[in-house]
This record gives structure tokens, C-alpha cells and sequence, in this order.
């Protein structure tokens, strides 16, 4: 139980200060630009790419946070445009149900084995 | 008895695994955007080709028109081979061809034209690309074709063809 | 021409030596002499010497740009430089397959030679279990990738290859990697020879331990060397990208890692035996797996070998004949120990070293999931996702933290049962940590918290593998030693991450960019001309607000076989930071774009990486010293 609260604070941590911190709109963008698939030269993120497409993709981020636009509106945005391939931060979906839990559920039930095998006793 | 169960279950597991990669094997891994969703025309604003003054997207796409839209460049090899049926396409009155010029130096493109042939009744600039992706295009050459209610109908990836000119035939009757 | 026959035959003869030397062994497995019979070595050897002589004949053909071979006109082109011309020899499909087969030969060879000690049956059945392995490469080779095809017409010239691949750690990276990946074969067939002859005991353990360092040793430094090359050729100032070939290698790593450990335990009691059998089994199927989803096509990545559906198919049915083979012989041998000596007490080493596989085991099936799970979405579904890095960090990272308090306490503990001694002083080094991390994160960013509670387990297992270090002196060095790296690379990691800046911009010539640490002057360009490139090189002057001057000349070169443009980095390496500056292009315009990077400790990262494959090695030669 102890174990269980541990992991859910640090959970809660690194999302809760992820959003809270003060980044830069430069330090956004390139955050941003390195979650995004370059359609042409596909294994480069954007970030990476020197292809037509990031030029436009680069310029476009940089106008659309200009125009205030938050994080997961660019990522709507580019979803919409281009399908769920082109982020790197797969979306937690019906479709990725599986790709996120099954890691977690691995861990529980291997945990549950440790335990099993361990003779946990106080003298 | 625990034992046999455990391994059925495993040996299931490992079969159900050998026939998803074996599929998997015959998809492509490059990936190519969905063409068949259909959207809403965006609204924009951009350059006209010749007179270099902006314009509307809601002036260009006034009209009880089909519109087609194609992504051309001077330095695309393939937008060469498809001029020939873009300027078929433009002899049918019922239909308008609009040219998205991308990421193209004006000079170069205009010799393109020159050379060529104009198939488009206007030309709009796209120097940085950005407008092509708000149609959801990501290269050259990229046609679609957008209907009397607005919506883009259809996508083409890659240069047009004799056989995709018969489809677009198709769908504008 | 001649190579190319020698070459060719060559395989076909180890091909045939892999049924006689089967057939031979099998008959000697039989007979109740005590040693294994000679013929059995003298064909081994025979067998690996035919596959050197194709390796040879293959870097020959290279070297002498003979294009009438297929393979040498895909992958060379007469104005390589020599030392790429040979290293081009396995920088391809077919050649890397040849290189596989040389390692699998060699090992199984040295194997022989080095086990006189080991019961007769359990020998010949690790030579057995290999010549499945090698008779199936042999057959993939012979038929879907042949190094040795002929062309005719001959053609003049080749195509080339991409001057990226052109550099020295990318040159040694295959050889060095194979040598883990492939070496794990023999773990793999030893193993599974163990099952059968129910010889999974201490004096076993203590045998394979040393294959297990081998391949563990060249896995961390092949690696490493890909992450170098990476990090100095690609130009984007990273190291790891979780592309599916680069997970494709950790993995392996993952399980041979958590099999170290666990024959550690073996050599003392008989317990982990399942786990052991799993894990040998596990990282050679890995490995081939690796290889299966890296040269069929069937992933989309940055360095994919030419893809083809019939290699691809090969190695599925390959692979998973191996696997059912394992599980046929598992299930079928193992023998579950008595139930006494099964449970493990909670507060003891081998407790801390079952929740150590439980933790790399969880990442292990991150990494796995994150690789193939695409695969399956699409077949099921046809919806195409992509996974990448932002998955991998969220989930691996926080389960960091426990992992490091673990690998602290856990060697602290004594074996079978520990009492908790020195409490004090592990608690008072806990507080310094947590504090330590706090103040040195207040002043350099913003996200202190959370990177408070990362950085203070990566401290706390610095702290106290130090102390070891200095306390324990020779007593378990390569552990110490080992353990110590590990913590040090991922302080490097950690502190590299939380701490790098990144500047992007367009700058012409002559032109000064400020950013709030300092300045960029681009001052000049200058043209060379080279063997066979032209280079364009930008001439920058950076300083920084403390008055650091540092000059940086990335390079951007043009080649003409075939037409590429590559752009060079420069780096500046000190013990402190790197500093990164890279140029390019753009077209149509009269400015560059250029990347600037700080990148602190990344030096510490290959140094702490290097330090580990040491521990390993001290390990290896462990008797030679302790004596």
C-alpha cells in the first residue's frame, strides 16, 4: 500500500510540475517541435529535420503559439491535418488503452511474484 | 495440470504474435496520411501569383463550382509528367483549377508556366509551405478536389495520371 | 572474381561441416570415452576457419572494388578510402549476416576449447543446439541474402555509399556490437544444454558467468560506440532517440543485465534457476528478434538495412522455431527445486536481486511494448500510431527513482539473511542527498521539485557506491566498480538533460546573434576543396556573458558519388560541458540555419559507460587478481 501511495506521488509530481513551471515560448516551441513526426524524412522528428515540410511545420508552431494557442491545441491542430502518426506522444485513446496499462499491469502482476517468493517475516 | 495450462496459454500467445508480424509484414511502414476524410475547405489569406496583392480564400472559391487545387513547384520533377492532364482538366468548363505555387522562387516558377502551359484560372503563392499544410499536404505534387458545398471530396498524393483522370471524371459528374 | 567463388564456396563447405560436425558430435555424445573426441574440435575449427575465408574473401572483393559482386557494387565506390572500404564490408545486409556467422563459428569454437572442465554431454549439446543457430543462418544467408551474387555486366563504378556511414565509430560499432548480440547465442545453447543434462548448478553457474561478462562487456560497448557515432555524425546533439534499432540493442542488454545478477546468486545456492533458463533464452531471442524487426521492413526507422518481405519471412519462421524449441526443452527438463530452498528471506541480497530483475524486467517490457505495439495496432485496426520518446520517459523515468534507492540498499544487504548494520550513516547519506540535489537545482532551473526527486536516488547511489569504493577496496572491486559507473552515467544523463541549452536560429554572414548568455558572431566562410568532397566551412565566435571566448567551425560538405550534402558539427569537449554547433542550409536563401548546443558532463556519460565495461572485465579476470 506504502508503495502503492509512493508511486502515485511521484506520478502526480511530474505531471502537476511539468505544468506549472515558466517555460518560454522558445523552449515550448522546441518542446513541441521534437514531438512531431517529419512526414518526409520519417524517422527525424521535425525538430531534427531539414526537409520542406519541418520548415513549414517550424514556422507554423512558432505562429500558432505567437497567436496563443496552448500545447495540446497545436497537437489537435496537427492531429486533425495529418492523423495520430505524426505525434510521438502516443494519445491515451481506446486505441493505446493497451500500450499505456500493459507496462503498468507487467509491473503490478511482477511485483505480485516477488512477493509471493519472498518469506517476509519480523523476528 | 497448472503446468500444461501455463504453457497452452503461452504457446497461444506466441502464435497469435508470429500471425501479427507475419501480417505486418506485408503493410507498408511508410506512412502516408488518410486520403479519404472529408474536410472542410479552409479559410485563408494568401498571394496572388501574378498580381502579388493578397487575397481571400473566400473571394477565390466563390462560385457553384467544382474547384480542383494543385500543389505544384518548378523544382518538381513529377509536376512536369502530370501538366499534360492538368491542362486537359482546365478544357472542361465546370470546373476550376486553382495553383498552389510551394515553396518556389517566383522567377523559376513563372518559366515554369511559360513553358508549359497555364492551366490554372489563378495562382496563389505559398513561399513557406504553410499554406499547404493547412490542406493537410505535406510534398509535391498534392491535387484536390473541392465541391459546391466547400468540402474537399478528395485527395491525390503524388502526380496525376490517365487513370486517376478518369476518376476525377467521374466524381465531377 | 576469384574472391567471390572462394567466397561462395567457402560457405557452402561450413554449410555441409555444420550437418558432418552435427552427425559426428551426435555419435560421440553417444560413446562413453571421457573427453570429447578431436574430430569434434578439428571440425569446429574447420568449420569457423571456411567462414574467415569467405570473410576474407568478401573484404578482399571490397578492397579491390570488384563490382562484378553485387553486394561491393551496392555498398563501395572506388574513392572510398581504404579503411571505409573494408569496414563498408559489413556495413551492408549480406556482409553483416557474414559477420554474424563469423561470431556465431568463433564462439562456439572458443567454447570448446575453453570447457575441458565440463561434463562431456553438456558440451556436445551446446555444439548441437549452436548448429541449429548456424545452420539456419547459413540458410538464410545461402538463399535470400547472398554476399557473393553476380553482376553482369560488370559495372564500373559502385553506388557509393552514404558519407554519413563513412566514420570510425560507426567502422568498429558492428564488429564490437555482434560481439555481444551474437555472443549471446552461446549463452542460449548452453543453457538449454543445461536444462537437458539438469546441470544447472554452482559449478555451472560459475562457467557461463564468463561467457555472460563476454557478451555483456562488447553489448555495453557496442552500445556506446552507437550512441557516439550518433551523437558526433547526426548533428542533432542527442544520443538516444528510441528508434526501434536502438531499442532493438537495449533490450538485449536489459535481460543479459538482469542475467549477471541472477548467476551471481546461482554461484552461492541453487535458486533463480527458472529465471536464469528464461533470461538465456530471453536474450538471444531478443537479439534475434532485434534482428528480425530492423531487416524485414516491417518498422519504420532511421537506419533500416534495404528491406525485403522473403528476408523478413525467413527470420519470423527462423525466430520462432527458436522459441518453440525453447519452450519444448523447458518445460520438458526443468526440474522445479525442492520447495525449501525456494523462498527467498525479504531482507537479504538475493531478495534485492529478485526485485532487481522485477524492475528491469518492467523496463524491458516498456521498451518492448513501445516498439511492437504500432505493429499490432496497425495489423488489428489499421491505425497507424507512432511511439517515441515522450512515451518512454514517462514511463521509465519515475520508476527510476525506486530502482536507484534499490540498487543503493541492495548490495548492502548480506546473503541468505541480513541484519540492517550501519543504518545511521545510510540515512544520514539519504538526507545529504535529497538536501544536495535541492541547492545545486534551486540556482540552474526551474522545475526544482521534480528534479529534486530524480536527482537525489541518482546522489544517494553515487554516495554510497563512493563509499564502497574506498572502504571495501579489493573486496568485490568490479561490483563496486561497476555499480559506481552506472551511478555516475546516469548523473551524467540527468544533469545533461536538466541543464542543456539549445539556441536555433538564421544568421548571415557577418551577422551577431545575442542570446540572454551571450553572443554569436558568425564572422566568415571559407571554401576548400577536399578528396572527394567540396567543403563550405562557417567561421563563429561565441562568448558568453563571463567573458569565455570559443571558437566553433562547423563544416557542410558537398559529395559528388552521389550527390549529398552532409553537414559536420563541431564539438568542443571539455570535462565541464560540450559545446555543439552545427550549420545548414536553407533553401533558397542567403542565411544559414544554425544550431547551438551546451550540452554539461556529456564527456562523464562515455567515460562512466567505459568505467562500467571495466567493472565487467574486472570481474572477468577477477581469479587472476584475487590470487
Amino acid at each position: 500500500m506504502k508503495i502503492i501511495k509512493l508511486f502515485l506521488i511521484i506520478f502526480i509530481l511530474i505531471n502537476f510540475s511539468q505544468s506549472k513551471s515558466d517555460i518560454k515560448s522558445e523552449e515550448l516551441k522546441n518542446k513541441i517541435l521534437k514531438n512531431i513526426r517529419c512526414l518526409i524524412c520519417q524517422g527525424q522528428s521535425v525538430y531534427d529535420s531539414e526537409s520542406d515540410f519541418a520548415f513549414s511545420i517550424k514556422l507554423i508552431v512558432e505562429k500558432k503559439i505567437y497567436d496563443g494557442l496552448s500545447e495540446k491545441q497545436i497537437y489537435e491542430f496537427l492531429r486533425e491535418k495529418y492523423g495520430e502518426w505524426i505525434l510521438y506522444d502516443p494519445v491515451l485513446s481506446k486505441n493505446t488503452y493497451i500500450l499505456w496499462l500493459l507496462p503498468l499491469l507487467l509491473f503490478l502482476f511482477g511485483g505480485a511474484i516477488v512477493y509471493m517468493n519472498l518469506i517476509i517475516k519480523k523476528k | 495440470m497448472k503446468n500444461k495450462i501455463f504453457l497452452f496459454i503461452i504457446i497461444l500467445f506466441f502464435i497469435f504474435c508470429f500471425i501479427i508480424f507475419y501480417k505486418g509484414l506485408n503493410n507498408s511502414n511508410i506512412y502516408t496520411p488518410n486520403i479519404n476524410n472529408k474536410k472542410d475547405l479552409p479559410i485563408f489569406i494568401s498571394k496572388d501569383f501574378y498580381l502579388e496583392t493578397e487575397v481571400n480564400s473566400e473571394k477565390i472559391f466563390l462560385d457553384n463550382n467544382f474547384y480542383i487545387l494543385n500543389i505544384w513547384a518548378s523544382w518538381c520533377v513529377p509536376c512536369r509528367k502530370e501538366h499534360p492532364i492538368l491542362m486537359e482538366l482546365s478544357r472542361n468548363k465546370s470546373i476550376k483549377l486553382i495553383g498552389l505555387n510551394y515553396r518556389d522562387n517566383l522567377n523559376n516558377a513563372k518559366k515554369f508556366i511559360d513553358e508549359l502551359g497555364n492551366p490554372y484560372s489563378q495562382i496563389l503563392i505559398d513561399e513557406e509551405g504553410t499554406l499547404a499544410v493547412e490542406f493537410g499536404a505535406y510534398g509535391v505534387p498534392e491535387t484536390f478536389i473541392i465541391d459546391k458545398n466547400k468540402k474537399i471530396i478528395k485527395k491525390f498524393i503524388g502526380p496525376l495520371n490517365q487513370k486517376l483522370l478518369k476518376e476525377i471524371k467521374l466524381f465531377l459528374k | 572474381m576469384l574472391a567471390n567463388q572462394i567466397g561462395y564456396y567457402s560457405l557452402i563447405l561450413g554449410l555441409v561441416l555444420s550437418f558432418i560436425l552435427s552427425a559426428v558430435s551426435i555419435k560421440d555424445f553417444y560413446n562413453n570415452n571421457q573427453g570429447i573426441n578431436q574430430k569434434v574440435l578439428s571440425l569446429s575449427f574447420l568449420q569457423f576457419f571456411f567462414v574467415i575465408i569467405s570473410f576474407l574473401s568478401l573484404i578482399l572483393s571490397f578492397i579491390n572494388s570488384d563490382f562484378s559482386n553485387e553486394t561491393v557494387f551496392n555498398n563501395s565506390h572506388t574513392t572510398k578510402p581504404l579503411f571505409y572500404k573494408i569496414s563498408g564490408t559489413w556495413g551492408n545486409h549480406e556482409g553483416s549476416l557474414l559477420l554474424w556467422l563469423l561470431v556465431l563459428t568463433l564462439f562456439i569454437f572458443l567454447f570448446l576449447i575453453k570447457s575441458n572442465e565440463q561434463p562431456k554431454k553438456y558440451r556436445i549439446l551446446t555444439l548441437l543446439f549452436q548448429q541449429v543457430i548456424i545452420i539456419g543462418f547459413f540458410l538464410f544467408l545461402l538463399k535470400t541474402s547472398n554476399p557473393f551474387n553476380y553482376l553482369f555486366p560488370i559495372p564500373k563504378e559502385g553506388l557509393g555509399l552514404n558519407p554519413i556511414l563513412q566514420d570510425p565509430a560507426l567502422a568498429i560499432h558492428p564488429p564490437i556490437l555482434y560481439l555481444g548480440y551474437v555472443g549471446s547465442s552461446i549463452i542460449f545453447s548452453a543453457s538449454l544444454s543445461a536444462v537437458t543434462q539438469n546441470y544447472v548448478s554452482k559449478e555451472w553457474a560459475k562457467h557461463i558467468k564468463k561467457w555472460i561478462l563476454i557478451s555483456w562487456i562488447f553489448l555495453t560497448l557496442g552500445i556506446m560506440l552507437g550512441s557516439i557515432w550518433a551523437y558526433y555524425e547526426l548533428g542533432w546533439g542527442g544520443f538516444w532517440f528510441w528508434d526501434p534499432v536502438e531499442n532493438v540493442s537495449l533490450m538485449p542488454w536489459l535481460t543479459l543485465t538482469a542475467l549477471l545478477h541472477c548467476v551471481v546468486v546461482l554461484e552461492r545456492r541453487i535458486a533463480l534457476t527458472s529465471w536464469i533458463i528464461i533470461l538465456s533464452i530471453a536474450t538471444f531471442m531478443l537479439s534475434m528478434c532485434g534482428t528480425f524487426l530492423v531487416r524485414s521492413g516491417i518498422l519504420n526507422s532511421v537506419h533500416t538495412f534495404a528491406n525485403d518481405p522473403e528476408r523478413g519471412i525467413f527470420i519470423l519462421i527462423f525466430l520462432f522455431v527458436l522459441i518453440f524449441l525453447s519452450l519444448g526443452i523447458f518445460f520438458l527438463f526443468h526440474k522445479e527445486n525442492n520447495k525449501n530452498l525456494d523462498k527467498i528471506f525479504w531482507l537479504s541480497k538475493e531478495a534485492s536481486i529478485l526485485i532487481n530483475n522485477w524492475f528491469l524486467m518492467y523496463f524491458l517490457s516498456v521498451i518492448l511494448i513501445g516498439t511492437t505495439y504500432p505493429i499490432f495496432l496497425d495489423v488489428i485496426s489499421a491505425q497507424k500510431i507512432s511511439v517515441g520518446p515522450p512515451f518512454y520517459h514517462k514511463l521509465i523515468v519515475p520508476f527510476l527513482i525506486p530502482f536507484l534507492v534499490f540498487m543503493s540498499l541492495g548490495p548492502k544487504l548480506d546473503w541468505i539473511k541480513s541484519k540492517v548494520e550501519n543504518k545511521f550513516s545510510l540515512i544520514i547519506f539519504f538526507i545529504i542527498s535529497i538536501f544536495l540535489s535541492f541547492f545545486i537545482l534551486r540556482k540552474l532551473t526551474p522545475g526544482v521539485l521534480f528534479n529534486t526527486v530524480l536527482i537525489s536516488p541518482a546522489f544517494y547511489l553515487f554516495f554510497i557506491t563512493t563509499k564502497d569504493l574506498f572502504i571495501k577496496k579489493f573486496k568485490n572491486l568490479s561490483q563496486s566498480i561497476a555499480h559506481f559507473s552506472f551511478s555516475m552515467l546516469l548523473l551524467s544523463i540527468l544533469f545533461n538533460s536538466i541543464l542543456s541549452l539549445e539556441i536555433i536560429t538564421n544568421i548571415k554572414v557577418g551577422e551577431k546573434y545575442n542570446f540572454d548568455k551571450g553572443q554569436i558572431f558568425f564572422q566568415k566562410l571559407e571554401k576548400n576543396k577536399n578528396s572527394n568532397y567540396n567543403s563550405v566551412i562557417g567561421h563563429f565566435k561565441i562568448n558568453n556573458n563571463k567573458g569565455k571566448i570559443i571558437y566553433l567551425k562547423p563544416e557542410l560538405r558537398i559529395y559528388n558519388q552521389p550527390v549529398t550534402i552532409t553537414s559536420e558539427a563541431d564539438i568542443k569537449t571539455t570535462l565541464l560541458a560540450d559545446t555543439f554547433l552545427v550549420m545548414n542550409l536553407v533553401k533558397g536563401k542567403e542565411y544559414f540555419n544554425i544550431r547551438y548546443q551546451v550540452k554539461p558532463f556529456m564527456i562523464w556519460i562515455w567515460i562512466s559507460v567505459l568505467l562500467l565495461s571495466l567493472g565487467g572485465l574486472m570481474s572477468l579476470l577477477k581469479k587472476k587478481y584475487e590470487k
